[in-house]
């Protein structure tokens, strides 16, 4: 990631005119303690400071040397190389059932996540079929019917205590016969540091794509929004147990920024797909890096 | 999960006793790893930033700069901060003087609240006390359904109930497990509000994610200023965070942390003991006697070449026998590997006393039943060279594996830490080196 890119870009892209639309005649200037503020922002973020530090480094070297000297610019230039560190979400082909595996630790938001994707592609006419296959957790798969009910969609459950792999590869069955689209199966929070409990998603992973070849489609992996740099280190076990094709940040609604999805964007090459602000089925927006980035950032 | 943290700040304080007098210079590195090392660690910035400028200040005054046992004393007056942040003495769960006792549960939304009541109830009732659990959560789906059936695992009574008004009644101590929410939601904030004035609870709990970020002491204050918050939980300690920012709260809130949450199990919950953690992630004194022992021990040149070969990860099984050499001169080996930074993860696997040096034993046999070949490159080692390893070494094949994939795990630990060296950001600063 390289502040210069960023300078350069925004001297003549779209958004340095538009931002630069937004700007009062006189800009402010960048002050010591302005950067000091933007440095606190970055970290009280989340960002780590394996990117922070360079990204301050390089800024304070362009404003030391005039290249950037209002605050804007160089609020411009930070926000370009971060929104460049989060690859762009590529669709890939996937298989029909198309199934989506819903994984991550403990409490991260797993189920309300999969209750709202599939709302939402229904929405857009697509034919979803939930599985609960969390059959560890108390009352894990009552918490996923009853959202189904709510939101008036077919669920396929597992017994408490039963196979998850089963259950996965028997909604994939159902699916297939029924007509579904789309399979998004809800499975049980698992800390990263659990090697059984890595072996049983694998597990599950082969099982699915026994069910129909090549599935998963995508395996996307949930990250509370409010924790810190561990998230780096699920990233890093999820991605080893199964090939997690994108990112979940969830609980945005709250205060915290989620920005430790910027150094597994970058160490892992992961897009970030969705946001999680809320607690409703509706609560659920596509990631916009640029928005994303803003949040974080101080403004002005 | 807190290991990382006392190998991170091992390294740094090994290099800088290294040094014979402590300049400016090294002063401020030795900050930046400080500072590096909480942040990476999920400890609140302002926290950091009042804990570098401490040691900062305390350095000066005692005139650290120049003098002979610098060294030792900016270690211990990091060390002395870092306690000072932590608290020292365990907290006990508090009881009514008139039953019944209440504890009520407050956190963010997945924290951990639920699986945390029913602990507790757990521990209550083995103590000979007679738990009820209350559930208030009418917010998220199946959440009562939760509870009741962690109840039902217990043989312990569960009530559903209305937050506007909680049954106080059927045992001597009331756990009420409440809805997870958003310090910033004022509706859910005001309906916490209201049932902590309405059951007078003798402990308010926070529960926390030992894997929360920076956000987590904001959060916190703003509990705090609503509730009489007397305590934290630490939830899911059983994961690898270094656990920054929940120890951050007890520096910048003052509520101490009580207890712990290390498992799913319902009997994985333990009392929480500052003191003891504050040592298990400092463990400073540790590192100024090993570092002394190594000087006399080992070999400068040839620990260097080992130190710079370990993080571009060209460390061989060679190495390892060679090092393993090394550290038997300098006294007991599992106290020896606790003390070098990076090794704690080593450490813990190996046994203790007597019962190490047959460990060691067999470790030498192992590696030296191998072949040159085998030894300068572990991934051609399949099955059925595992098996003659074996039995050239008297041995067993799990032994050979359970080797081999601690000496990959090692290997993979300084590799990234070896990333982290040419990132320019960690000086080749490990243990045996000077
Ligand atoms: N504020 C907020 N809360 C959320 C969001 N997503 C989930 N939650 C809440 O977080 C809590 C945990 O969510 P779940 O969906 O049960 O999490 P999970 O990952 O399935 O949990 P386990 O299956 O127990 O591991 C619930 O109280 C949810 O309502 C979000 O985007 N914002
Ligand atoms: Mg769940």
């Amino acid at each position: 990631m390289s502040i210069e890119q960023g300078v350069g870009k925004t001297r003549s892209g779209l958004f340095s005119r538009l931002f630069g639309a937004l700007r009062k005649p006189e800009e402010e200037p960048v002050t010591d303690e302005w950067l000091d503020r933007l440095e606190e922002a970055l970290l009280r973020a989340d960002l780590s400071v394996s990117l922070v530090d360079p990204v301050m480094l390089q800024v304070r070297d362009v404003v030391r040397e005039g290249r950037a000297k209002t605050v804007p610019k160089v609020l411009d230039a930070v926000r370009d190389a971060l929104v460049a560190v989060i690859p762009p979400a590529a669709e890939a082909p996937a298989g029909t059932p198309r199934v989506i595996l819903v994984v991550g630790v403990n409490g991260s938001g797993k189920t309300t996540f999969a209750a709202k994707l599939a709302k939402r592609l229904r929405d857009g006419g697509e034919k979803p079929l939930l599985a609960a296959a969390d059959t560890f957790r108390a009352a894990a798969i009552e918490q996923l019917e009853s959202w189904a009910q709510r939101l008036q969609l077919p669920v396929v459950s597992g017994r408490p205590g039963g196979d998850p792999a089963a259950v996965v590869f028997d909604a994939i069955q159902a699916a297939r016969s029924r007509g579904n689209s789309v399979v998004i199966a809800d499975t049980a929070g698992r800390l990263h540091t659990k090697g059984y409990l890595m072996d049983e998603l694998e597990k599950i992973v082969r099982v699915a794509g026994r069910a129909r070849e090549g599935a998963p489609d995508e395996v996307l992996l949930v990250l509370d929004g409010t924790q810190g740099q561990n998230a780096i280190l699920q990233a890093r076990e999820f991605t080893k147990a199964a090939k997690v094709t994108g990112l979940v940040v969830t609980k945005l609604d709250g205060t915290a920024k989620g920005g430790a999805v910027f150094a597994i964007a970058n160490d892992l090459g992961l897009p970030v797909r969705w946001l999680g602000v809320g607690e409703k089925a509706e609560d659920l927006v596509p990631m916009d890096a640029r928005a994303y980035v803003t949040a974080m950032l101080p403004n002005g | 999960m807190f290991e990382q943290l006392q190998d991170r700040l091992a390294a740094t304080f090994a290099t800088l006793q290294g040094r014979p007098r402590v300049t400016e210079a090294d002063l401020e590195e030795a900050l930046r790893d400080v500072r590096v090392a909480l942040l990476e660690a999920d400890v609140s910035f302002k926290v950091v930033k009042q804990l570098v400028a401490t040691v900062r200040e305390r350095a000066i005054g005692q005139q650290v700069v120049q003098s002979v046992s610098g060294a030792q004393q900016v270690v211990k007056i990091v060390h002395d901060a870092l306690v000072e942040m932590l608290g020292s003495e365990a907290s006990p769960l508090e009881r009514a003087t008139t039953a019944p006792t209440v504890i009520v549960m407050v956190g963010l939304q997945g924290s951990g609240k639920t699986t945390t009541s029913a602990k507790i109830a757990n521990v209550l009732r083995k103590q000979g006390r007679k738990p009820v659990l209350v559930t208030v959560d009418v917010h998220r789906p199946a959440a009562m359904d939760q509870l009741e059936a962690l109840g039902k695992q217990l043989g312990l009574p569960v009530r559903r109930a209305d937050p506007k008004s909680v049954p106080l009644d059927g045992g001597d101590t009331v756990i009420v497990d409440t809805a997870g929410r958003l310090h910033i939601d004022e509706a859910m904030m005001a309906e916490v509000e209201s049932i902590v004035a309405a059951t007078h609870p003798t402990e308010v709990l926070l529960v926390v994610d030992a894997m929360a970020g920076q956000d987590a002491v904001d959060a916190a204050s703003a509990f705090k200023a609503r509730l009489p918050i007397t305590g934290l939980v630490l939830a899911k300690v059983d994961s690898d965070a270094r656990g920054g920012a929940s120890l951050s709260i007890r520096a910048a809130t003052g509520i101490p942390v009580k207890l712990m949450g290390t498992g799913e199990k319902l009997d994985a919950i333990e009392v929480f003991h500052p003191d003891r953690l504050a040592q298990r992630i400092l463990g400073m004194g540790d590192v100024v006697t090993l570092v002394e022992k190594a000087q006399e021990v080992v070999d400068q040149k040839e620990a260097e070449e080992q130190a710079k070969k370990l993080l571009e990860a060209r460390f061989t099984l060679d190495d390892f026998y060679t090092q393993l050499q090394q550290l038997k001169k300098m006294g007991p080996l599992g106290d020896l590997l606790k003390m070098i930074p990076g090794m704690g993860q080593l450490a813990k696997q190996l046994p203790q006393g007597p019962e190490a040096e047959r460990e060691l034993r067999k470790v030498e046999a192992i590696i030296s039943s191998m072949t040159r070949g085998e030894r300068a490159d572990p991934s051609i080692v399949n099955g059925s060279r595992r098996k003659r390893i074996a039995r050239g070494s008297g041995t067993t094949v799990s032994d050979v594996n359970q080797l081999l994939k601690q000496f990959e795990e090692m290997r993979k630990l300084m590799k990234q830490l070896g990333g982290m060296a040419k990132g320019g950001r960690l000086p080749y600063h490990l243990p045996l080196r000077r």
